[in-house]
């Protein structure tokens, strides 16, 4: 295609999606000139391209759009809702003749007289309701007569291409950014998840040599890496508006089919993703938006009988939360009833009545994620067909995402999307099953467990044919790798004495359903470049693509969700069974809380709740940096401020490294530390001595805190053990 | 008036075989695979081809040649300069790069269209469909292979797990 062309198209795509955005905040706000100017402004662009580009249907459109316009921007037209539609569907049929200039080069012939009718129309009628045509007229004259320079007979026309120029003239100055090719960018990407290989390679090469030219370059190699590998995955992020701001048009257009009177309120949409996240999210977006309007808020009248405002209010939120992006769409709508739900999913024969009886609240509210469910009682345009939801949910696992539900009935509904910032590059974790090693994804992992010598013997037990291991108390269904995948028993070449034989458990989370992944050893976790397995291996279930690693090997990345499908753990009965077990074990316990238990520098005995822990870190003491009076690491691009119980400074010994190099090395005892979140969403390192235990316990406090820090103190495990007040320190 | 068509030839088992030269990226020595468990069984694995990462594809299983002389080693016995190791022809098919597994490679030959013929009826399974025919050459035959089919053959015949 023509560059000319090309460019005209992306301009235009540009403004017709500005001039929707800004029409739609126009419509609540109708006084506004700017955003009134804007449009014009826009709309005069396309209309002026279009003539120099020779696209007449085009430019008869914009033109009467225009007119229509400027009737706006004079005064003599208010915008109502009909003005708004009339102008919408303007820029639809803009939208269709740029599509069909891309596809084929030419306008299309498509009659476009209708539309261009019912504008000129919308001018006239309007002006005519105001109180007689040739009033306005002459009003329009009168207007119009003071407005042009007096050297130039022609009118109205040069204030606009005096904008024109004037705008021109500025935007070289205010736009610090280039175009660049798509293609472009994806290449770099692939480039630079190859140069993340090769420093892989490097750096495996480097621990062998004792060169410290060697060492130091291959770390400022490593370093120089990070850095560019961050660079251009930030050329790739684009800010979240890219999609939502064709929300309000969408949000409009429902709440007018289905009559009813919403609200939409955008927060954080200047938070950044991936461009190929982005993409892929945009229609589940568009489908939870749409569904909330249709399912979730009421009409106005039966809001106002229950005492809300007429209008339902729609927030969608954008955030960053500890490495991922939340997205959270709530309405203040009727909620969702899981009564409801789960007679559906009967009457549907989704379920059986004996499952209906033990489904928790949440199972049940997960129910509208199953294909075929609808709680639509007649199917209407927008939504109730039963696609949808479960679509939504595919869609944002695709990308390694995964969405939330939570009602309140009579109060609203929220759904919460937690999605990857980036696909290209992912941390996992490595293992290796019959010889060959495999990477998981770190976005599944909840943690290791390896059991040796008689354990392993032992600890795993069988319900029926199905192999368990009780992890804290609850039964934890194991999938043995080598077995799912059909791969010959790996036999060690000398056989182990009984008490070396080891069992590694990588547990693993899809959905809400957890198991324990058995393979024959845990090797290492790596930054690794997903690439796709291509067309040839498509079909192959349980993986989701390739990578390479350090010492140049493929590996194969697991896909946990096919694994876990193929494995049967989310659908076998007897595995479903245990977890509802678990569950409902889960919600009678809930005095009893996990605790993570360590010894302090000094020895003391302390615990926190797991939940709050967000991993466990080993440093080498030289990474402490000193910033003023407190300790500081560099933990993945974050400063991490850590923070010691016990008096007894853990620094000494990295300064009496400093100062003699050689024993740092033999002395360097890693610092154990203990990644906690803060309500905040901060996170601090404790600096602790060892870790002792997880255990689970009915917490019954037994004394007060005798120094601050401390919330509680406790018997746990027969040993004092003091409660730590995460948030006071 | 006769074309001349390049073909880059092979051999496997006792078979010579030629692809058209314009599909062939290059020709590299053995790579250590990575097998692909639960995979269509004509792929043997996945080699790392500068940073790329390539299918590889066991051509014997696919025309059904005889699998017990394959040379394709087990990797503790690998090494790398021994003269028994499969080649791999890299070709790129219509939507991807592949490697094909092949015995030795031969020269690029420039034959005519006139000594071309199609495959004969007789000739049955994969390999029916796979081979488009054969060049007459003064002391034996060479098979043109339709790479395109390899990938297609591979996803749409679910038969071929045993």
């Amino acid at each position: 295609m023509d560059e000319d062309i090309k460019a005209f198209l992306v301009e235009s795509y540009e403004n017709i999606s500005q001039i929707e955005t800004d029409l739609v905040t126009l419509e609540k706000n109708p006084t506004n000139q700017d955003l009134l100017e804007g449009i014009y402004r826009s709309l005069h662009t396309i209309k002026g391209n279009c003539g120099f580009m020779a696209f007449p249907t085009l430019e008869a459109l914009t033109h009467s759009g225009e007119n229509l316009l400027s009737c706006l921007r004079d005064g003599q037209l208010q915008l109502n809702a009909e003005i708004t539609s009339g102008l919408l569907e303007l820029l639809d049929a803009m939208q269709q003749i740029c599509a069909q200039i891309e596809a084929i080069g030419q306008e299309g012939d498509v009659d476009y007289s209708g539309l261009i009718q019912t504008l000129n129309q919308l001018q006239s009628r309007d002006t005519g309701d105001e109180g007689g045509f040739c009033t306005n007229v002459t009003i329009n004259s009168q207007k119009q007569i003071p407005k042009p320079a007096p050297t130039n007979p022609e009118g109205s026309k040069l204030p606009c291409d005096r904008e024109e120029l004037m705008s021109a003239l500025t935007t070289p100055n205010t736009v610090q950014s280039i175009r660049v090719d798509i293609n472009l960018l994806d290449k770099l990407m692939n480039l630079v998840g190859e140069l993340v290989l090769v420093r892989n390679q490097i750096q495996q090469f480097s621990t062998l040599q004792d060169e410290t030219a060697f060492v130091t370059t291959s770390q400022q190699l490593n370093r120089l890496t990070t850095e560019l590998q961050e660079g251009v995955m930030k050329t790739r992020m684009q800010p979240i508006s890219t999609i939502t701001r064709k929300f309000p048009r969408v949000v409009r257009d429902v709440a007018i089919a289905t009559e009813k009177q919403v609200q939409l309120e955008i927060e954080g949409e200047e938070t950044e993703l991936d461009k190929t996240i982005i993409e892929a999210i945009k229609d589940p977006l568009t489908h939870l938006l749409r569904n909330c309007v249709d399912h979730g808020i009421e009409s106005p009248e039966v809001r106002q009988t229950q005492g809300k405002s007429a209008t339902g209010r729609l927030r969608l939120q954008a955030f960053h939360e500890s490495g991922y992006v939340t997205i959270e769409i709530s309405d203040d709508g009727a909620g969702i009833d899981s009564e409801r739900l789960k007679q559906k999913a009967l009457s549907l024969g989704l379920i059986t009545p004996n499952q209906a009886n033990c489904l928790s609240e949440t199972d049940a509210l997960n129910l509208i994620f199953l294909p075929g469910f609808s709680t639509a009682n007649c199917v209407t345009r927008l939504s109730g067909r039963g696609v949808g939801m479960d679509v939504v949910k595919t869609d944002v696992e695709k990308v390694g995402g995964t969405v939330d539900v939570h009602t309140q009935v009579g109060l609203g509904t929220t759904f919460k999307l937690k999605i990857p910032l980036t696909l290209a590059i992912i941390p996992a974790l490595i293992v290796t099953s019959g010889g060959d090693c495999y990477t998981i994804p770190q976005t599944n992992l909840l943690e290791l467990v390896r059991l040796q010598g008689e354990q392993a013997d032992h600890r795993i037990e069988y319900v029926h044919k199905a192999p368990v291991y009780r992890l804290r108390g609850k039964l934890l269904p194991l999938v043995y790798l080598n077995r799912e995948l059909e791969l010959v028993e790996w036999e060690p070449k000398t056989a182990h004495p009984q008490s070396e034989i080891m069992l590694n458990i990588v547990v693993l989370q899809v959905d809400n359903f957890t198991f324990g992944l058995v393979v024959d050893a845990i090797n290492d976790t790596q930054e690794i470049v997903v690439k796709p397995l291509g067309k040839l291996l498509k079909e192959t279930p349980c993986f989701a693509g390739a990578t390479i690693l350090g010492d140049g090997k493929v590996a194969l990345i697991l896909d946990v969700f096919s694994l876990a499908s193929r494995a049967g753990v989310l659908s076998d009965e007897q595995t479903n069974a245990l977890i509802q077990q678990e569950i409902s074990s889960q919600s009678t316990i809930e005095t009893v809380q996990i605790l993570l238990l360590f010894e302090a520098l000094d020895n003391s005995r302390m615990a926190i709740p797991l939940s709050r822990v967000v991993r466990l870190e080993e440093f080498p003491r030289t990474a402490i940096e000193q910033v003023g009076d407190r300790q500081v690491i560099q933990y993945r691009d974050q400063i991490l401020y850590l923070v010691n119980f016990a008096n007894v400074s853990f620094v000494s010994s990295q300064r009496f490294s400093a100062a003699n190099p050689k024993t740092a090395v033999l002395d360097a005892d890693p610092l154990q530390v203990v990644v906690v979140a803060c309500q905040s969403g901060r996170q601090i390192g404790l600096v602790v001595q060892r870790m002792v235990d997880i255990v689970m316990e009915d917490l019954c406090i037994t004394g007060e805190a005798t120094r601050p820090g401390v919330q509680a103190i406790a018997v746990i495990q027969g040993q004092v053990t003091e409660l730590l007040d995460i948030e006071a320190i | 008036m006769a074309q001349f068509h390049q073909f880059c030839t092979f051999f496997l088992d006792h078979f010579f075989f030629g692809l058209e030269v314009e599909n062939v990226q290059e020709v590299i020595r053995y790579q250590s695979i990575t097998c692909v468990p639960l995979a269509p069984p004509a792929v043997r694995g996945l080699i790392n081809l500068r940073s790329q990462i390539v299918p590889a594809v066991d051509l014997r299983q696919f025309l059904e040649l005889d699998q017990n002389v394959t040379k394709i080693p087990v990797e503790t016995q690998l090494d790398k300069n021994s003269e028994h190791l499969p080649l791999n022809v890299v070709v790129r098919t219509a939507d991807e790069v592949i490697s094909l597994l092949v015995d030795d490679v031969g020269e690029v030959l420039e034959i005519s269209d006139a000594c071309f013929e199609k495959s004969p009826e007789t000739l049955t399974g994969n390999a029916r469909q796979l081979i488009r025919g054969a060049y007459k050459l003064a002391d034996q035959l060479l098979l043109i292979l339709d790479t395109d089919k390899v990938v297609e053959l591979t996803i749409l015949k679910p038969t071929l797990r045993n």
